[in-house]
């Protein structure tokens, strides 16, 4: 049997459904110029996509036709050569709609592959997300702002030819820059987009990943179950009701926190996230009413504070709030843990007020980061502000 | 019209009651006694004549039911899915093109293990636009976890409905059971049946009782969630489970049946008649067996040994039993009131599952012709069960046959 290579792409679905697809029908039109056969496919399970929930796609690439078919053979592939992710905020983990537990990015990558993250953050920034693991492997980041480039619109930032220097540097076996650079000029038909993969090519470095090395939270372990021990009647358990919880400081039990779901997260889906200022709300209940997910816990103050395990960052609650600034969604790339505000805050009223300000400031470069975009011609904006990043590198 | 409204203390004393009433009439009866709690009515004929019956008896207030009219047999199904997982005990029924517009009601109930008794009133598929039986309509939903039974007499049709509850709701089982009945021979005419009594019925029938598995504020689960292909396999498994079980259970709830009733029926799953002697065997379901068995009798006096086996349960298809039963016969005749457009020989159904049987289950290899007779309500006649059978014979003597013919046929 002669090579396989498999590549992996995680990316948010619907928001980049287009730019994933681009991105594996042109790893394998470009290992096509040099002889070689592919399929890409996106991942079943995530079909039909939903807004920003976790998705993944595949290129699979051999020599001959035996050989892709030994790697067609599959659901999908088991293990990788090189994961690309779309979005640095899925750094915290994967979690597909259709549940196949929530996953650390690495999850098929093979020992000592490489891991491809677009962001603008360094990697050791991205490794207090990225859970740790038992074998080595190599950090890239691709500097860049995350690409939307979807269903609705296709905001065309070069992210897709970077992505493939960035691949033909990391993994020339699979494809080589020479390959990459005939298939841009053949059918997307852009000189600058030759350049931005060259430039991609030139300044991609990865960084060797200790085993142990990263994120330490253990991710939720489960086995599925056997047909006998299952319930019947497509039935599962409900959840029970939740209850009142203590205050960290004053141990005054009140308020009220749903029971959840101890498997399904949901958190992977969030690319920012509700910080809430306690001293300002005014107890009005609009944001616990509207959040879709019931991801507010009642406080023993009666305050409303995000359970980030539950939330999906869809940002109703900033739109409700009636107060100023009281809560404000934030890029979800500044945060490293799903801690509760609430508790900090009780903690220590002044660092926490202090930490809020400096964490809004912080967090606003991007302030229409958000799904989808706010105004009609947005993404024609940020197109020259992207590519002007892509090419400073 | 006949009644069985009886003052309550003379309904203690009286054991049976005799009325003359149709197949549907029986149905409706034998809903009442099981005091069902939730039926839902959409009008199609023949299944009207159950509904009308039954409204009947809610008005008289003999009958203590929710009676829901719902806009369309999608609906009407529905409804009593929901209803069934929250612990009532339900009917509900249709014919046809209706029963056939229920369809994606009627692929849910099984997995969700809803003990639903269903009247289907046979009757064909349009186009053209008919009334008169075929049934194709109820074996529709023969791979989807069914149970399927058909009757040929109003009698069996009270009965098989009491004997359905105690079946689908038995806690191995819960899965909906669709009870077969020829339109117009069975829906539409009047016979003598005995009406049991309600203490009797209730001696019989337990309550309904769902327990894990009901849907009620105090018992919190979630139901029919969207699920990945890492459980679905294992969810057809555990249906797969209840066919494996439902031989077994139906013979011990036929056995309770004669032990309270007295009604022997013998082996539930197939009447014998005129077989011990026979030579060759004519095979079919539903009330074709009244002029099937005239015609035997008389080939009988003509001193030809056939018999017939009429087959009451569908799904399950006792698949072993039957062969075992037919294997000793010279060649067997199936009357197919149904078609499978398409299927290996272009026979019907009941042929095709026949063979089937047989390949696997019997150690002889008797010729199985297939039938294709009686659709669209046309009569079976004594001259076409003549006929057949004497192909059947040609067949045992060793003259080649078609594999599937029809008969009653113009041109």
């Amino acid at each position: 049997m002669g090579q396989l290579i498999a590549v992996e792409l995680i990316y948010r679905g619907v928001f980049q459904k287009t730019l994933a697809k681009n991105i594996t029908r042109g790893i394998v039109l470009a290992a096509h110029n040099e002889g070689k056969l592919g399929i890409s496919f996106g991942r079943y399970g995530d079909s039909p996509e939903r807004n920003g929930i976790p998705a993944k796609s595949f290129a699979i690439v051999a020599n001959d036709e035996e050989t892709l078919q030994a790697g067609m053979a599959q659901y999908e592939p088991k293990q990788v050569d090189v994961t690309v992710v779309l979005d640095d905020t899925l750094s915290k983990g994967a979690e597909s709609w259709a549940w196949y537990g929530l996953q650390p990015v690495h999850h098929a990558l093979k020992p000592g592959h490489t891991l491809i993250v677009i962001s603008l953050e360094d990697a050791p920034t991205l490794l207090q997300s990225i859970h740790r693991r038992d074998e080595p492997y190599k950090l890239g980041v691709l500097k860049g702002v995350t690409s939307f480039s979807g269903m609705w619109v296709y905001k065309d930032d070069h992210t897709d030819v970077r992505v493939l220097g960035a691949i033909a540097k990391a993994l020339p076996e699979l494809v080589g820059l020479k390959a990459v650079e005939q298939f841009i000029t053949d059918k997307l038909k852009n000189s600058l987009k030759v350049r931005s993969a060259q430039t991609a090519f030139e300044r991609f470095e990865s960084i060797e990943v200790k085993p142990g090395q990263g994120n330490p939270d253990e991710l939720p372990q489960f086995e599925l179950l056997k047909w006998e021990d299952m319930r019947e009647g497509v039935s599962i358990k409900g959840q029970p009701q939740g209850g009142p919880y203590a205050d960290p400081v004053t141990k005054q039990v009140g308020g009220f926190r749903p029971a959840r779901n101890g498997l399904f997260k949901k958190y992977s889906t969030r690319t920012q996230r509700p910080v809430v200022n306690f001293a300002t709300c005014t107890k009005c209940t609009l944001c616990w009413l509207n959040c879709p997910d019931a991801s507010f816990d009642v406080t023993p103050d009666k305050t409303y504070d995000a359970n980030l395990e539950a939330c999906c960052g869809c940002g109703i609650c900033e739109d409700v709030c009636p107060v100023k600034n009281c809560i404000t969604m934030v890029n979800e790339s500044r945060f490293h843990d799903n801690n509760s505000q609430w508790e900090a805050f009780k903690k220590d009223h002044d660092a926490y007020l202090k930490w809020l300000e400096k964490t809004i400031e912080s967090g606003q470069p991007e302030p229409n980061r958000a799904y989808g975009f706010r105004y009609r011609g947005q993404y024609k904006e940020q197109v020259p502000e992207a590519i002007a990043i892509a090419e400073k590198g | 019209m006949a009644t069985i409204t009886l003052p309550v203390e003379e309904k203690r004393e009286v054991q049976e009651q005799e009325a003359l009433i149709t197949g549907a009439e029986a149905i409706a009866i034998a809903c009442k006694l099981a005091d069902v709690d939730v039926v839902t009515a959409y009008p199609i004929r023949p299944y009207d004549t159950v509904m009308q019956y039954m409204s009947q008896l809610v008005a008289d207030g003999e009958m203590d039911c929710e009676f829901i009219v719902a806009e369309g047999e999608h609906s009407q199904f529905e409804i009593v899915k929901h209803a069934s997982v929250c612990g009532a005990r339900v009917f509900c029924g249709s014919s046809g093109v209706g029963w056939m517009y229920a369809m994606e009601a009627l692929t849910v109930t099984p997995a969700l293990r809803v003990p639903m008794v269903a009247m289907v009133g046979n009757r064909a598929l349009d186009d053209p636009g008919a009334f008169g039986v075929e049934h194709n309509d109820a074996l529709a939903v023969r791979d989807l976890g069914w149970l399927l039974t058909w009757v040929d007499s109003a009698q069996e049709a009270l009965d098989t409905a009491l004997i359905a509850y105690r079946v689908a709701e038995d806690r191995r089982m819960f899965v909906p059971l669709a009870l077969s009945c020829d339109g117009a021979f069975l829906t539409h005419s009047q016979a003598l049946v005995k009406i049991p009594s309600a203490e009797q019925v209730n001696k019989f029938l337990p309550r309904y009782e769902r327990g894990e598995l009901l849907l009620h504020p105090d018992n919190v689960i979630s139901v029919a969630p969207q699920a990945n292909e890492d459980w679905v396999m294992e969810i057809r498994r555990q249906n797969y489970r209840v066919t494996e079980r439902a031989c077994d259970v139906i013979r011990e709830v036929y056995a309770d049946f004669e032990k309270r009733f007295g009604r022997k029926y013998g082996n539930p799953f197939f009447e014998e008649f005129m077989t011990q002697d026979a030579e060759v065997v004519l095979l079919g379901m539903g009330t074709m067996s009244t002029p099937v068995k005239v015609a035997v009798r008389k080939l009988r006096e003509e001193g030809k040994k056939v018999g017939f086996v009429r087959l009451r349960w569908f799904r399950p298809f006792a698949g072993p039993e039957i062969a075992h039963c037919l294997e000793r016969f010279q060649a067997i005749g199936v009357i197919d009131r149904d078609f499978s457009f398409g299927s290996p020989n272009l026979s019907g159904v009941v042929a095709t599952e026949l063979r089937s049987a047989m390949y696997t289950g019997a150690s002889t290899r008797p010729p199985v012709l297939d039938f294709i007779c009686g659709l669209g309500g046309r009569e079976v006649t004594v001259p076409d069960v003549e006929a057949i059978t004497q192909s059947v014979f040609e067949a045992a003597k060793g003259k080649a046959q078609p594999l599937t013919q029809w008969i009653g046929l113009r041109g």
